[in-house]
């Protein structure tokens, strides 16, 4: 079994693991957690070399500790093994920074994870980490990002800058993995457009501001592009592999969070330019939620989302390209945190739809269950997601705290 | 003559009611104005509370929450509970910009996406983490969020005490229709609140015990609890470490401070 401990952490770890060695273990808060996961997927696999279905361990680690300043250090490290794929086997720092606060501004220093958007479906404008494919599809888990963040809030609004020194390449399921593409994707052969690469210097600038009802931020971000064209090429012994390449780019993005009543409203919008392209995409849409539903403490939450996307150029597989979204969030609002998501992705240029369906409760106090299901529904051969057109699966996951 | 004397009896009369006396509705606000005059001028506080749910059979759940608040002048105040149990919830920050007049803001921060989530406040009723309280019993208590009127002055638990009548004043929104609370006329520290769903139904009492006096001054209950006589669920609110005047300033309740919160 192969390891993947990403090289680049390392010595930020370390370094701060040696240096803060026995502050860290004087005060510092640990906590963990560990979580057994079994796949089931409904058909058998489209691909000769796929396993049909998976079991896997993860556990998370946090060591915390928050200085009288107020300044604070984390380690989080991240460790999954996988039965049925090698590339799903992964370790990595989620997180392994120094927040430095001052009076008047914060930095932190180090790897560190940070989000941007305000959709619920598509996270278009979320640049920082890296996403973590192999841990889900729907791009919410991500990798630590080495970074050196500067905040600075003020009454007119915050403003955060980045430096990023080291690129984080984007996770695939191997060959023996579901949910992946007709090949391979070799994450071994990876090319990049800047002659530094991985070691490429990235920066990003964000200005964010609440405005009376209304939540926004602007960022532009100048570097490496977090997603990779994909290259067909020939493999080892003459087959086929996709390579990624990733190019760089300038993007400029918006978010939005507007609250008007029961009514939020959301929206994300981006400019990319790049390789002699450039393209704009955007998602928005709406939640509205009834609270008290039928005379219970129940709130039901619809959710109605559009994505558009323009980077059609054949070069980038965009499942979501022009696409609605429908989602029903029930919050049964009991003891055990009992909440349900229903959701519809439908195609509008084909006839495509993707059904997903997320239930979790808690169980006592340290015990938390989740089961999800992805169903890929009439899938067109023309959709970049036709290779997951066999992988319908469901997935429970238990978790323990400790 | 009897003219005169009819007329000067009518004016004896209403002197004392047209500028004496008040109204139940005047003598209400009055009561409600005093309780939160007395309690004006805390800055800040930071305290830790233990919620206990439980349920018609007894079977108890647990959340504990950091909680900090900070005075703002001429408008509600800004408060930021950070939830440490359930293990699952734990970072999970909730923070709320309260406003005498209109709707209060509010953000959640989940810590595994690290994402600040803008939620509507006008999810009022809605239950607090599957607790007995809703978001607007644990919301800042402003004096402009109810209308009154004062019922009576009753003996409750052997102490002299107000009893007042408030409406929600966003009625459409709120879950209630009244609010009964017995308020004690020596240091006007509530000791019951009695909730009144929107049928008009008694659906909730919420009693306050153990008082303790902090900067020789502010009164809090260190224990709260709602019971909710419909589906017969109880939540206990236990609060432990009070502290009043500790230096928060806006800093310690901006979106960075969702982030920072652990």
């Amino acid at each position: 079994m192969r390891k993947k401990i990403p090289q680049p952490h390392l010595p930020f770890f370390l370094f701060c693991s040696i240096i803060l060695m026995p502050e860290i273990l004087a005060a510092a808060e640990f906590t963990s957690d560990v979580t057994v996961e079994g796949r089931g997927f409904f058909h058998s696999s489209a691909y000769p070399e796929q396993r049909r279905n998976n079991c896997s361990l993860a556990v998370n680690a946090e060591f915390y500790h928050e200085f009288p300043s107020g300044s604070s250090f984390i380690i989080a490290p991240f460790f999954r093994l996988d039965s049925a794929d090698d590339e799903r086997t992964h370790a990595d720092v989620r997180e392994a920074n120094f927040l430095y606060l001052a009076e008047s501004w914060e930095m932190r220093m180090g790897v560190g994870k940070v989000f941007w958007g305000a959709t619920e479906f598509v996270h278009l404008v979320d640049i920082i980490n890296q996403t973590d494919l192999v841990e889900a599809l729907d791009g919410e888990e991500k990798l630590g990002q080495p970074m050196i963040q500067l905040s600075i809030p003020r009454d007119w609004g915050t403003v955060d800058g980045f430096i990023l020194p080291w690129f984080r390449e984007r996770t695939y399921a191997g060959k023996k993995g579901r949910l992946r593409f007709p090949l391979e994707v070799d994450t071994d052969k990876v090319k990049y457009e800047s002659g530094s690469e991985e070691n490429h210097l990235d920066f990003a600038l964000r200005y964010s501001h609440t405005l009376g009802d209304m939540d926004f931020g602007l960022y532009h971000f100048l570097g490496t592009s977090r997603d990779p064209v994909l290259i067909l090429e020939p493999y080892k012994n003459g087959r086929l592999a996709l390579i990624p390449y990733y190019e760089q780019i300038g993007q400029t993005g918006l978010d939005l969070q507007l609250v008007a009543g029961n009514w939020l409203w959301k929206g994300e919008a981006l400019y990319r330019t790049g390789m002699g392209r450039s393209f704009a995409a955007t998602t928005f849409g709406f939640e509205y939620t009834f609270v008290g539903i039928a005379e219970t403490a129940m709130d039901l939450g619809l959710i109605t989302e559009y994505v558009f996307d323009d980077r059609d150029d054949g070069r980038s597989p965009i499942v979501y390209d022009h696409d609605v979204m429908l989602g029903l969030r029930l919050a049964v609002n009991d003891a055990d945190s009992t909440e349900l998501l229903l959701g519809l992705i439908q195609d509008l240029e084909m006839s495509s739809k993707i059904i997903t369906l997320e239930a979790s409760r808690r169980m006592g106090e340290n015990v938390k269950i989740n089961l999800e299901g992805s169903f890929f529904v009439d899938i067109s051969k023309k959709d970049p997601a036709y290779s997951l057109a066999e992988d319908d699966f469901v997935k429970l996951e238990v978790t323990y705290y400790f | 003559m009897r003219f005169f004397s009819l007329f000067f009896t009518c004016l004896l009369l209403s002197v004392p009611v047209g500028c004496f006396a008040e109204s139940p509705e005047e003598k209400g606000l009055a009561i409600a104005l005093e309780a939160d005059r007395r309690d004006a001028g805390f800055t800040d506080f930071t305290a830790d509370m233990l919620m206990v749910l439980r349920n018609k059979h007894g079977r108890e759940s647990k959340r504990e929450i950091r909680i900090r608040t900070l005075e703002v002048e001429n408008d509600g105040d800004k408060s930021l509970s950070i939830f440490d149990t359930p293990r699952d919830v734990k970072g999970t920050a909730f923070l709320t910009f309260s406003h005498k007049v209109g709707d209060d803001d509010q953000w959640l921060y989940l810590p595994a996406l690290k994402r600040v989530k803008r939620i509507s406040s006008r999810n009022k009723s809605g239950s607090f983490m599957g607790s007995e309280y809703a978001y607007e019993d644990i919301a800042s208590q402003e004096v402009e969020k109810y209308t009154y009127k004062f019922l009576r002055e009753e003996t409750y638990e052997g102490r002299d005490c107000f009893v007042n009548e408030s409406y929600p004043v966003d009625l459409k929104n709120s879950g209630y229709t009244r609010l009964v609370s017995w308020r004690d006329k020596d240091e006007y520290r509530l000791w019951k609140v009695e909730y009144y769903d929107r049928k008009k139904a008694h659906l909730k009492t919420l009693t306050f015990k153990d008082y303790n006096q902090y900067l020789g001054k502010y009164w809090r209950s260190a224990d709260m609890e709602m019971v909710n006589h419909q589906n017969g669920k109880s939540t206990k609110l236990l609060w432990t470490n009070y502290q009043f005047k500790t230096g928060l300033s806006d800093r310690n309740f901006d979106k960075n401070s969702l982030k920072r919160a652990k």
